[in-house]
């Protein structure tokens, strides 16, 4: 039995009951949970494990950097185009390559259209369900659920009794057809359900509806980057050239398929006020006593910022999503961040499958060392090749642990948005208090797993209204007579330097996403990506600091071990970059059920 | 069989895992080598989940490519159809994007816009544990096998493809599959392999290069300047 206390202010241990969660896929990289229960079933120390080898860095050695990005896209299969954007921005810098300010409006658009589509396809498809019983809403009343919608949202035009029973009849069919499809692997008698049956179908509803309309959101990215799903990137600028008088759908840019992209973005605006954040509000009242899972959210906090204004300036002030960073809890002071200092963001290994020269210390990305070291501490269980227990008193992960200026630090909306509070950010601001004004709760509330459900969604508004500005601005530019997309004056190689180095970065949906790299002889000599679910899911660091995961696993109370939809809700919030499926362990070790977890 | 108004080939899988790139391996071939008239749509799906459920709902045949465990003789391919689908995915545990495919389809069937006709063409694969790998020679020889068996079941429906020669640059030329093993860094330079559950020994196993022989139709385009 280990007890201890971290420096980052927890009590951990590892007395009582082990729940394990782990998942058994490989596309998207693994993610391994394992939790100690005592006898009030409360977690009381946590451990988050990447059980995977994502070993992108070195398959890129060697490449051509203009290619970097169409590799970084496979990484996973959400967040694509974000990545993409990273590792051309890296490129970029490495070469001090400008954009045209078209290249930067679309780039936004693309960008802050994949934010939207996936904190909407996040919130209805992934976590909803962790909130709304689809099962429980066979029992409402369609006739409740109109009156319910209609008090939410008076503007949202589908809210007859007869829409809400249709998706009752078709629910129901499904549930006697015996396929529950993506409803099948939930706990639909568990007590941590509070929703009553109206709330749970018109959730359920626009579940169905959310799903038919992000795929019009994703008209978007296809438009500017000429196919999907993976759409095309350049070093330089963007792959479309505008000729606005151009005619039919293929090739150029033209003012139909503006038209179209300004379209979509006011239908997007509509969806999010009408429905996404009213069915956020209305859940969350209900679940308003549940604040578990706030762990380093309410002291250390980090963002690198993304959307720039203008093109090719990087800084803080020209960054329309925050940049900053919170320690120690102080929200009166935001810290500058700067990705370039060596001293300010390094990568640990003490607790990771990795070999550094000196293990004491981290190392910078651009310095950093992708070296695999695979072995497991003396108290684990199981083999080499089936863990059943992890030691992580020693080795235990495969994702190394980042830290800014020696903090165990979490990214995502959530971070986003108190660093834009603490910040004055006007418009955050006055999201974040119509949302507390709204539920009645303090702004500690903040700090849970419902805060991180509620920044997104709010981000998801913001990212909206952001659309809606840079396509007005690209219009603009276009009529002035700017039709530049593309700077290819640094495309041939021979115009490089011998040895160059850069680092480019974005807010991902899920988090603060950097790629710094090396160009040596005009190939790829060194890249390292230290992606979002790095910062949230890292292991403990030399001085023992537990990750934004383990910490916000602590303390929280699991009705039913052999049902944790509590710890699922709290790694959901996340939106980690993983599916995983999870084992439950008894006391002897047994397997009591295997769940799937997304 | 009246012509179908929509049909969509979609090639699903990971080409940074060896034979899990084959459906996306399949549509590169498909997109370099043939054409088809307006109604067919071949399509790369990648690793995507739910944003493909729109592809799924429009179309009325679908044909799906990947790689699946069926646990038969590596290499095989091995073809199924219509309900099997969705009760075949959802019995092994496989891969993320299929089990994620499978609630493609259940979303696309809830949505009430289901393909009329599925059929998913899957091969055995070889090897999943090579990050950076390409397809392993039995499973990229059933690549014109796949095709042949996905044309001949759309000439069931009265849809016929032209072969053609010139080489028409749609999919990410710096994936194709000759640069991207020509290409691939040494295994003393970047490791290949690592996940756990294929750690069996002390050290890391290192496999050995794929050998240039093995690399068939080389292609000597420059796409540089293209855009």
């Amino acid at each position: 039995m280990t007890v201890r206390n971290t420096p980052n202010g927890f009590h951990l241990n590892d007395a009582g009951r082990r729940i394990i969660v782990d998942p058994v896929t490989r596309i998207e990289g693994h993610m391994r949970c394992e939790v100690n229960i005592d006898e009030d079933n409360i977690i009381r120390n946590a451990i988050s494990s990447g059980t995977m080898w994502r070993g992108l860095e070195v398959i890129l050695k060697g490449r051509d950097p203009r290619d970097a990005w169409a590799f970084v896209q496979r990484i996973c299969g959400v967040c694509t185009g974000t990545h993409a954007l990273t590792s051309v921005r890296a490129v970029e810098d490495a070469l001090k390559i400008k954009i045209p300010e078209n290249a930067n409006s679309i780039r936004n658009l693309m960008q802050l259209s994949l934010q939207v589509q996936d904190h909407l396809v996040h919130f209805y498809h992934l976590h909803a369900l962790d909130w709304v019983n689809p099962v429980n809403a066979l029992k409402a009343d369609p006739n409740a659920t109109s009156l319910l919608q209609q008090s939410i949202s008076p503007h949202n035009p589908k809210s007859s009794p007869g829409y809400f029973r249709d998706t009752q009849n078709r629910l129901q069919k499904f549930v006697e057809s015996g396929q529950l499809g993506p409803f099948k692997n939930g706990y639909w008698t568990n007590p941590a359900y509070l929703l009553p049956p109206e709330a749970d179908l018109m959730a359920v509803t626009h579940y169905l509806e959310a799903l038919d309309f992000q795929k019009d959101i994703m008209k978007i990215r296809t438009i500017f980057g000429g196919k999907d799903p993976h759409p095309n990137w350049l070093v330089g600028g963007v792959p479309c050239a505008i000729n606005i008088d151009g005619v039919g759908a293929t090739g150029a840019i033209n003012m139909e398929r503006l038209n179209l992209v300004s379209s979509i973005i006011d239908r997007t605006i509509t969806f999010i006020d009408q429905v996404y954040i009213p069915d956020l509000l209305a859940i969350a009242k209900f679940y308003k006593g549940w604040m578990y899972g706030g762990g380093i959210s309410g002291q250390s906090l980090l963002s690198y910022g993304d959307i720039p204004d203008d093109a090719n300036d990087y800084s803080a002030s020209n960054l329309l999503m925050p940049r900053g960073a919170i320690i120690n809890g102080d929200l009166t002071k935001v810290h500058e961040v700067d990705l370039r200092d060596p001293e300010q963001i390094k990568e640990f290994v003490p607790h990771s499958w990795y070999k550094y020269p000196d293990e004491s210390k981290g190392l910078h990305p651009w310095d950093g060392i992708t070296e695999p070291h695979y072995s497991l501490g003396p108290n684990a269980k199981g083999t080499r090749t089936h863990i059943e227990e992890l030691d992580e008193a020693a080795k235990y992960s495969w994702i190394k642990a980042p830290r800014w200026r020696g903090h165990a630090m979490e990214v995502g909306p959530l971070a986003r948005y108190v660093i834009g509070y603490a910040q004055g950010n006007k418009e955050i601001t006055e999201q974040i208090n119509f949302v507390l004004k709204t539920l009645d709760v303090p702004v500690t509330a903040l700090f849970s797993t419902l805060g991180r459900t509620a920044a997104r969604g709010l981000e998801a508004q913001w990212a909206a209204g952001k659309m809606r500005y840079f396509m007005d601005k690209l219009i603009t530019n276009i009529k002035a007579g700017d039709l530049a997309t593309a700077n290819v004056t640094k495309w041939d190689p021979e115009t490089w330097p011998e040895s160059v180095k850069g680092v480019g970065f974005t807010e991902a949906p899920r988090g603060a996403l950097a790629h710094w790299l090396k160009i040596e002889n005009t190939k790829i000599a060194n890249y390292q990506c230290v992606v979002p679910t790095t910062w949230n899911g890292s292991p403990r660091d030399e001085q023992g600091n537990i990750g934004a995961f383990e910490a916000a696993l602590m303390n929280t109370k699991v009705e039913r071990p052999e049902e944790p939809v509590e710890i699922l809700r709290t790694l959901h919030s996340f939106d980690p970059c993983l599916a995983c499926s999870t084992h439950i362990m008894g006391p002897d070790g047994a397997e009591l059920t295997q769940v799937k977890v997304r | 069989m009246t012509k179908p108004q929509h049909i969509l080939l979609l090639g699903i899988g990971n080409v940074l895992w060896a034979d899990e790139g084959f459906g996306v391996r399949v549509i590169e071939h498909l997109q370099k080598n043939y054409r088809f008239p307006e109604q067919v749509q071949v399509m790369d799906g990648g690793t995507q989940g739910v944003y493909l459920v729109e592809h799924v709902q429009a179309a009325n045949v679908l044909v799906v490519f990947d790689a699946v465990d069926y646990g038969l003789s590596e290499g095989t391919l091995k073809c199924i159809e219509n309900e099997e689908v969705p009760k075949f995915l959802g019995a092994k545990k496989m891969s993320l994007h299929q089990t994620g495919f499978q609630e493609v389809l259940a979303m696309a069937d809830m949505l009430g816009q289901y393909p009329e006709h599925l059929l998913l063409i899957g091969v055995q694969p070889v090897e999943l544990d090579d990050y950076g790998g390409s397809l392993r020679p039995q499973v990229k020889a059933q690549i014109q096998s796949a095709i042949d068996i996905a044309l001949k079941y759309l000439a069931d429906f009265g849809v016929s493809a032209e072969v053609v020669s010139v080489y028409n640059a749609i999919t990410d030329p710096v994936l194709d599959i000759q640069r991207y093993e020509q290409e691939r860094p040494t295994a003393t330079e970047a490791c290949r392999i690592g996940d756990e559950r294929i750690l069996q020994s002390e050290a890391f196993e290192v496999r050995p290069l794929v050998s240039p022989e093995e690399l068939r139709l080389k292609v000597d385009i420059d796409y540089r300047g293209k855009y």
